[in-house]
């Protein structure tokens, strides 16, 4: 049987199958060749893989959104090195499954907000926003206060460690049999705040730090 | 960098994609239709039926553009596995380069300011105008875009400073950022904690149960209080140990919230921004922070 166009219009089924065909072709060509790509798959220099605290605080910036209003991806602009810091690179992200770059800015970038504030500003600001920046139009989060991280996000943490260990996060056998004691009676506020003050800290700040703003005219 | 195979891979399968695109643009134009009457395809549908033209010219053109500009860009560009592409583009290399114009550009300016004291800096109104954007961009997160602060926050435009308000210090301060740091006191007990809180509020005149602030008075002295504070409890800028006797309170001036600050003890930071900002700005930013005080001096 000769494949023709006319016989592909003609049979629906044959037309699914042959554009699926196309369609995974295309996709497995523009993906697979990124397993090899060194500068996305070698972790930075320094990078170690979230603790069982920090661990859980990503579940929770996961679980509360975060991602919705806030990127971790700070591009290679100068505007947006000025404000936030080194432009992000891949090899920051490797031990995180799945990454949290997102694509919307209602509020800043979080790329680099590791050690930029006090944890106090971080309780306070998460408790309710407006109480540090009136202006803020942030949802207040102040059950993350009330609720302790091992009853919610934290009690299958050492299933979560397996299971990221299995897609080559190098977790050890003692970074999983201590997690659960690593996280004891910390609030989800406490391993929340843990997780973003460690977030971007490895580059430094310094790459921006020469040139200026625009000036006032 | 992609490994060299998969470099090979991308390279191979690009390049031939383009050039399928090509061979079939060119293998469907050969195809000679006969001069005069049109044939039909054959489809019909409620009695209409298609034509067989070719496809007009002009589309045929826009179809061999597409593929030439997709040539000229991957040669011209890094679209071919590792290869960088005739131009040496990268999204790193256009930062750097908008970043050496704005040096270029900003950085004599920056210079100057650095060069300038903090004092002349305060009376220099573009100098103000800088400062406050670069405010707004770094200190309103917790200061507020009013510089009035927050609860646990300095307010800056009170005069009132817990390490001093000197142009130097207000520098000094931005340039290596603060630690500020009050022991927890719960081991002195709920009704000596009581005590001293009415005390200390008696300092600053507000209302106190003066009973509870007599005895406050003694373990003030006693209980290690006037070690930061100071025997009069008018503080101590050197370690950043508040003045308590101005009615000023960073964390609130409540009974119950000193009884809380004292029980449980402060902790907080301002983070450093030398490694952040040049001289010119940090001096910048410590000018417009000055200048907010100088108003409330002519007031």
């Amino acid at each position: 049987m000769k494949i023709t166009q006319e016989l592909v219009e003609r049979k629906v089924g044959l037309l699914i199958v042959l554009t699926f065909l196309t369609v995974l072709t295309g996709g497995a060509i523009e993906i697979i060749p990124l397993f090899w790509q060194k500068s996305t798959t070698t972790p930075i220099e320094g990078l170690k893989p979230y603790d069982a605290v920090r661990l859980v605080g990503r579940d929770i910036y996961i679980r509360e959104g975060c991602y919705n209003c806030h990127s971790q991806m700070i591009r290679p602009f100068r505007a947006e090195t000025e404000r936030y810091g080194h432009y992000s690179v891949g090899g920051e992200s490797v031990y995180d499954h799945p990454f949290q770059w997102g694509s919307k800015r209602t509020g800043p970038d979080l790329a680099r907000v590791g050690n930029r504030y006090s944890d106090v500003w971080h309780v306070t600001h998460l408790n309710n926003p407006r109480d540090v920046v009136p202006e803020s139009n942030m949802p207040a989060y102040p059950h993350l206060l009330a609720t302790k991280a091992s009853a919610t996000v934290g009690a299958d943490v050492d299933a979560k460690m397996v299971a990221l260990r299995r897609v080559g996060v190098p977790y050890t056998d003692e970074d999983i049999a201590g997690a659960k004691e690593a996280i004891g009676d910390k609030t989800e506020m406490d391993v929340l705040v843990a997780y973003l003050q460690g977030l971007g800290t490895l580059l430094p700040n310094t790459a921006a730090a020469n040139s200026a703003p625009a000036a006032a005219q | 960098m992609l490994t060299s195979v998969a470099s090979l891979i991308v390279t191979i399968v690009v390049l031939a994609s383009i050039l399928g695109c090509g061979f079939i643009l060119w293998n469907q134009s050969r195809v000679k239709l006969p001069k005069g009457k049109v044939e039909t395809t054959g489809h019909a549908w409620d009695g209409l039926e298609e034509y067989n033209n070719p496809l007009p010219k002009w589309w045929m053109g826009l179809f061999w553009i597409t593929v030439i500009f997709a040539l000229a860009y991957v040669f011209l560009y890094p679209g071919l596995g590792n290869n960088k592409g005739l131009l040496d583009w990268s999204s790193t290399g256009q930062w750097q380069k908008e970043v050496n114009k704005a040096d270029e550009q900003y950085g004599p300016l920056f210079a100057k300011y650095a060069q300038t004291p903090v004092q002349d800096l305060a009376q220099d109104p573009q100098a103000i105008e800088v400062g406050k954007r670069l405010f707004l961009t770094y200190c309103y997160q917790c200061h507020g875009s009013d510089a009035r602060g927050a609860k646990g926050f300095p307010n800056l435009t009170d005069g009132d400073w817990l390490y001093g308000g000197s142009p130097e210090t207000i520098l000094l301060t931005i340039t290596n950022g603060r630690n500020g740091m009050m022991p927890p006191h719960a081991h002195l007990g709920e009704e000596s904690i009581k005590d001293l809180a009415n005390y200390v509020r008696s300092l600053s005149g507000l209302a106190n149960d003066s009973l509870r602030a007599a005895k406050g008075k003694e373990l003030f002295a006693s209980s290690g209080c006037a070690g930061c504070h100071g025997p009069d409890g008018k503080g101590n800028q050197a370690i950043g140990a508040p003045n308590l006797t101005d009615n000023v309170w960073l964390y609130g001036g409540s009974e119950k919230t000193i009884v809380e600050t004292i029980t449980n003890g402060r902790q907080n930071m301002m983070p450093a921004f030398a490694d952040r900002l040049n001289e010119g700005k940090l001096k910048l930013l410590s000018a417009y922070v000055y200048s907010l005080s100088l108003k409330q001096a002519t007031k």
